[in-house]
């Protein structure tokens, strides 16, 4: 299990490196140049050249990925070229609220898509899995900013129970912050909730088929509790696969509804980064999001192994 | 008293018919054998007995155990016969157990499931339980996973669950179909012992006929849904009243006469062939060791020679078997068809895979589904510089399906219209197509039932006489390759053990490996001969 775990690690570190270059690359080397774009068409060419000084953009490539690569090592993600404030501040003060939401999110996500899952397959073909299914159909098809207007519309609007907007912030206390991310979290956890059950369903009734479960019958189990004793454990692992890509997205796809919501995300952030060409703030969002994903892919590989007794000593 | 009386039983799934009055009888300390071919309803007359049928059953009649009858008796009490009263043993050990739990977990299971008691009582049950189906815990401990036995140990295993507490009634489903032969011996001695030593009865269901007459003490014939045929097994063997029966046992001990060879002129020259593989590193910055599947060897096979190749599984067959086809690079050693090496540098040769072509061992897997017979069975002639057009091909197609005993209309149908048999000559007519120098049979009739194996066997003799084969025949099955071949090479642990005339091999072994093989074979009594 070890030495499973450090592969998996020295890979990580490997996905980190090979990432970093290919950001760097894409974002540095493509045209434009953020100084003439910050000082205008009419700038003056010394004035250019103080500004590429200042912005550390007068060395060579090399010297540059060097530089990012070390500062972003010592939390210097560097400073923005349009706000001219330090880019970790930034990201930080948007990552308190991105990363909540996204784990609030797939938390409710996972609450809603297992039982629901494991229901529908339990009765495959009868009125509860046609149900779901036809639930799940509509989770999906439905965009998650229409169900976000229909959730302020419901429960902000009417009923008054959360605001329509905003964040709170953290300091007022936890349960002020989790408030305001309520209707946006259940907003986004919704479409992947439909996808994640139906993709626990379908694990599940695969494995149902398998020889296994009807040894288990033999052995005297009821079909729950084959089901629940031999079943979910082994459905977990193409689920597990599902949830790790869905908290990538979470965590940087949810710029609609931080709009919606008026909430400062990352996905915002980046947003607004990319119209103003403020470079160094998109590529240090990126690597931060490319971090998140290879992590959590770790953490998914770690979680197979824990499921799995196979990976484990298939190192 | 008997145990398990089963009365007219009717069955039918969704509307089709499955069994039709099947009666049967077992008595405690009884092997009865249920035997026929595929489709024969004999698998489900045994989850009858367990009542573990699929949705949209409807039986008739009756089951009963000990004088109670399991039909239409409410789920939990079913419940609380399974794994207690009744205890079942399926074909697939690969697939019987699940993967994610230690095999003690899951023997303790069945224990726990039926009898409240402390974990630690279970435990020591389990162990005693393995102990008894031969994995004593000092060697194979509890927290052992499936994955980390072998086939024959995980069927152990299984068996381990079924008998844990001591059921009056086992019932096994193919408990050996998929084990090597000296694994099948040993455990069908098990299971004798077991119902020696519990007074169990045994319903076993096997399409093997010399497994059956060794093992059973009665056997019921079944075909498409009917008992044909039941009694001692004695009587039975000695006095067949239903033709299906008799055709069943002439099926399974089939000869066929194999023109005679040519004199030798060798095709294929295999030398000193090494297929190795890397094994996963030892320590984070160790050697990875290497396993060796073939390990320097060396046969000649001659024009117009039938030449077997048998071994159990893991004994390298396969390796070998792509080495030949250019499949796989060798990492010492030649391969040499006609004097061309399969392999030029690391590149295949082409001119060289044009002459050889393979017979798969699975009919319905081997095709694709797509596309028509005259399609499927024409893909060798890409192999081709100038490949037949118009009529030339379709002429080629109509000789080949009718070589192998089909119909030129066949050609325009797909694959799914055909039965596995069939399949089989359609496989056979896609590798003859291009006229190879040279046909591999890689466990070509092993999927199939007897009576259609007799008769692809047939077809193979045929088309012998018809043009001069010359073939390589892979088979785990010994009787097969008596009677198909003119000589045989033994193969284990990645050698060659031993070589020679067929005829000369199995009656005279030289080799202890070739004579234990031989031995653990079962054999049909009535006509005395080695079946396998």
């Amino acid at each position: 299990m070890l030495r499973y775990a450090f592969k998996r690690l020295i890979s990580l570190l490997i996905s980190l490196v090979v990432a970093s270059v290919v950001i760097f690359a894409v974002i540095e080397v493509a045209p434009g140049d953020p100084a003439s774009f910050m000082l205008g068409v009419n700038a003056q060419e010394d004035t250019l050249a103080a500004l590429r000084a200042e912005l550390g953009l007068d060395v060579s490539n090399a010297q540059r990925y060097l530089d990012w690569v070390g500062g972003m090592l010592v939390g210097d993600f560097g400073t923005s070229y349009t706000y001219r404030t330090p880019v970790s501040q930034m990201i930080a003060d948007r990552m308190w609220v991105s990363l909540p939401l996204a784990l609030y999110a797939l938390i409710l996500s996972t609450l809603i898509a297992f039982p629901a899952g494991i229901y529908a397959a339990a009765r495959r073909g009868k009125p509860g899995d046609l149900t779901v299914m036809g639930a799940t159909q509509l989770g999906i098809a439905v965009p998650n900013f229409w169900f976000a207007m229909m959730l302020v519309l419901i429960f902000a609007i009417n009923l008054r129970w959360f605001n329509a907007g905003g964040f709170a912030g953290w300091n007022k206390g936890l349960w002020a912050g989790l408030h305001s991310l309520t209707l946006p979290a259940i907003a986004l956890a919704l479409p992947q909730a439909a996808i994640l059950a139906r993709v626990m369903r379908s694990s599940l009734l695969d494995i149902l088929g398998e020889d296994f479960m009807r040894t288990a019958r033999a052995k005297g189990l009821t079909y729950r509790q084959a089901l629940w004793r031999h079943g979910v454990r082994n459905a977990l692992i193409p689920v597990l696969t599902i949830l790790g890509l869905q908290f990538s997205f979470l965590l940087a796809g949810a710029i609609i509804i931080e709009q919606v919501f008026y909430l400062p995300g990352l996905g915002r952030l980046v947003f607004q980064a990319i119209s103003a060409r403020d470079l160094i703030v998109v590529e240090s969002v990126v690597m931060l999001l490319v971090f998140a994903v290879i992590t959590v892919n770790f953490l998914v590989d770690l979680a197979y192994a824990a499921v799995d007794p196979r990976l484990r000593s298939r190192t | 008293m008997t145990l398990l009386q089963i009365e007219n039983l009717s069955l039918s799934i969704h509307g089709a018919e499955i069994l039709k009055q099947v009666s049967l009888d077992i008595a405690p300390g009884q092997i009865v054998a249920v035997t026929g071919e595929s489709g024969s309803g004999k698998s489900m007359t045994a989850l009858a007995v367990m009542q573990l049928l699929p949705n949209g059953a409807v039986a008739d009649g009756a089951i009963r155990l000990q004088g109670q009858d399991l039909l239409n008796r409410p789920e939990a009490e079913l419940c609380a016969l399974r794994g207690a009263a009744t205890g079942m043993v399926f074909q697939e050990p690969m697939t019987a157990l699940n993967p994610v739990k230690t095999i003690g977990d899951q023997v303790m299971e069945t224990i726990l499931i039926h009898k409240a008691m402390p974990r630690a009582q279970a435990r020591a049950r389990a162990q005693e339980v393995l102990t008894r189906v031969g994995l004593p815990p000092d060697r194979f401990p509890l927290s052992r996973y499936p994955h980390e036995l072998s086939g024959g140990q995980r069927q152990r295993v299984v068996i381990a669950m079924a008998i844990a507490l001591r059921p009056k009634l086992l019932i096994a489903d193919e408990p050996t179909t998929a084990l090597d032969v000296t694994t099948q011996a040993q455990i069908l001695d098990l299971l004798k012992g077991l119902v020696r030593e519990y007074d169990m009865g045994l319903l076993m269901i096997t399409h093997d006929l010399a497994v059956v007459a060794n093992m059973a003490d009665r056997i019921a014939v079944m075909r498409q849904g009917e008992v044909v045929e039941s009694g001692a097994t004695g009587d039975l063997l000695r006095d067949m009243q239903h033709p299906y029966t008799r055709m069943l046992f002439a099926a399974s001990g089939h000869q066929v006469t194999l023109p005679l060879s040519p004199p030798p002129r060798p095709l294929l020259e295999v030398a000193q062939v090494v297929r190795t593989y890397r094994l996963p590193r030892k320590g984070l910055f160790g050697k990875p060791d290497h396993h060796r599947a073939v390990d320097r060897v060396s046969f000649t096979l001659n024009r117009g020679e039938r030449l077997g190749l048998v071994g159990e599984s893991g004994c390298g067959k396969s390796t070998l078997t792509r080495a030949i086809l250019g499949l796989d690079d060798v990492q010492g050693g030649s391969v040499q068809l006609d004097g061309q090496p399969v392999f030029t540098g690391h590149r295949p040769n082409p001119a060289v895979r044009r002459k050889m072509q393979v017979v798969f061992q699975d009919p319905y897997g081997s095709f694709n589904p797509r596309h028509r017979v005259a399609r499927l069975i024409t893909e060798p002639f890409h192999l081709l510089d100038a490949p037949p057009t118009g009529s030339e091909r379709q002429d080629r197609i109509a000789e080949m399906l009718t070589a192998v005993g089909l119909g030129p209309d066949d050609a325009g149908k797909y694959i799914h219209e055909f039965s596995g048999g069939q399949r089989q000559r359609i496989a056979i007519a896609r590798a003859l197509i291009i006229r190879p120098e040279l046909i591999l049979f890689d466990e070509a009739v092993s999927a199939l039932d007897v009576s259609v194996r007799a008769q692809i066997l047939d077809l193979l003799a045929d088309l012998c006489a018809a043009y001069d084969l010359t073939y390589l025949f892979i088979s785990h099955d010994l009787s097969v390759v008596r009677t198909i071949t003119d000589r045989v090479m033994v193969m284990q642990a990645g050698q060659i053990v031993e070589q020679g005339e067929t005829g000369q091999i199995f009656s005279d072994p030289q080799h202890p490996y070739t004579r234990a093989l031989i031995e653990a074979a079962p054999t049909l009594p009535e006509t005395g001969m080695n079946v396998a």
